[in-house]
């Protein structure tokens, strides 16, 4: 058996965020707010980033195309956070 | 005429640019961008009217299940993982681990598809469809808009499966396993917002 390269690492990452998430949403201690969607949204955020740069392969692909996807990303988030911290 | 002869020496000895590229073909990522506005658009909407009919969406909210919703993360991501491992493979010229890796991706969007269509079936046989109210409406038009391109993504890697497997591809020549990978990690890309969005924030 191989040894795990970085690809392998970054699934385990995008797993262990995500169970995070699901703890955060079905625990009756966490209230949901603010902090809670800023908690949230930064870890899809950060699972996003890590699909972005090493699954799609944009690292080393040219600037243009990782500002696109990393900008998307990074404002779609962005609303998504205001929208859901709106004062009542 | 020092200065000139400089000059073309150093026109000759361009600097070394550091690779750049960007995988799979170009019209892929033209349509993973035309995507991911169009889902921009659908997550904006849902948030929005989120803030205008805060009791609608928190009741239709309360109806999901959120372990089926971070089930069907881990099995998106587990696809993406195995093509990215798939592609690896191929370049390295293992055709036959690079196939099974595109059959190990293959079964996760599949499970990803099945469990999907057990909450619309749930959803249906409760009597909600579409026109209950703007919740549902955009519950299904988001989810479903997303659940169309994970079947297609799946098509996708049991086309390519055959070809993977007989070895057209390789380590030169991994251009359309790339594309139908980039087309499937912008699949999970989307979800990642998706899933917070519906399933976790009320």
């Amino acid at each position: 058996m191989k040894r795990p390269d970085r690809i392998d690492w970054i699934w385990l990452a995008l797993l262990a965020a995500t169970a995070t998430t699901w703890w955060l949403g079905e625990h009756p201690g966490v209230t949901p707010g603010t902090p809670l969607a800023f908690v949230v949204l930064a870890l899809a955020a950060g699972k996003g980033v890590f699909i972005v740069l090493d699954y799609m392969e944009l690292r080393h692909a040219p600037a243009l195309w990782r500002r696109l996807l990393l900008g998307w990303l990074v404002l779609t988030t962005l609303i998504l956070l205001v929208a859901t911290a709106w004062p009542r | 005429m020092a200065a000139p002869s400089d000059s073309l020496g150093a026109l000759s000895k361009p600097k070394p640019v550091p690779a750049q590229r960007l995988p799979g073909d170009l019209v892929v990522w033209l349509l993973v961008l035309a995507e991911l506005l169009t889902f921009g658009i659908l997550f904006a909407s849902f948030a929005v009217t989120r803030v205008r009919e805060r009791a609608l969406f928190a009741a239709g909210q309360a109806t999901l299940d959120l372990s089926s919703g971070a089930i069907n993360t881990v099995l998106l991501v587990s696809a993406s993982w195995c093509v990215a491992r798939s592609v690896h493979a191929v370049r390295a010229g293992q055709s036959g681990p690079g196939a099974r890796w595109l059959l190990g991706a293959l079964a996760g969007g599949c499970g990803f598809l099945v469990l999907k269509t057990l909450e619309y079936v749930h959803k249906w046989n409760e009597g909600i469809d579409v026109a209950e109210n703007s919740f549902y409406l955009l519950y299904v038009m988001l989810t479903g808009f997303h659940f169309l391109h994970a079947a297609v993504g799946c098509i996708i890697f049991a086309v390519l499966w055959g070809p993977t497997r007989r070895g057209a591809y390789g380590p030169g020549n991994c251009h359309a396993l790339e594309t139908g990978a980039v087309f499937w990690h912008m699949v999970d890309l989307l979800w990642m917002l998706l899933f917070p969005l519906v399933y976790v924030l009320r």
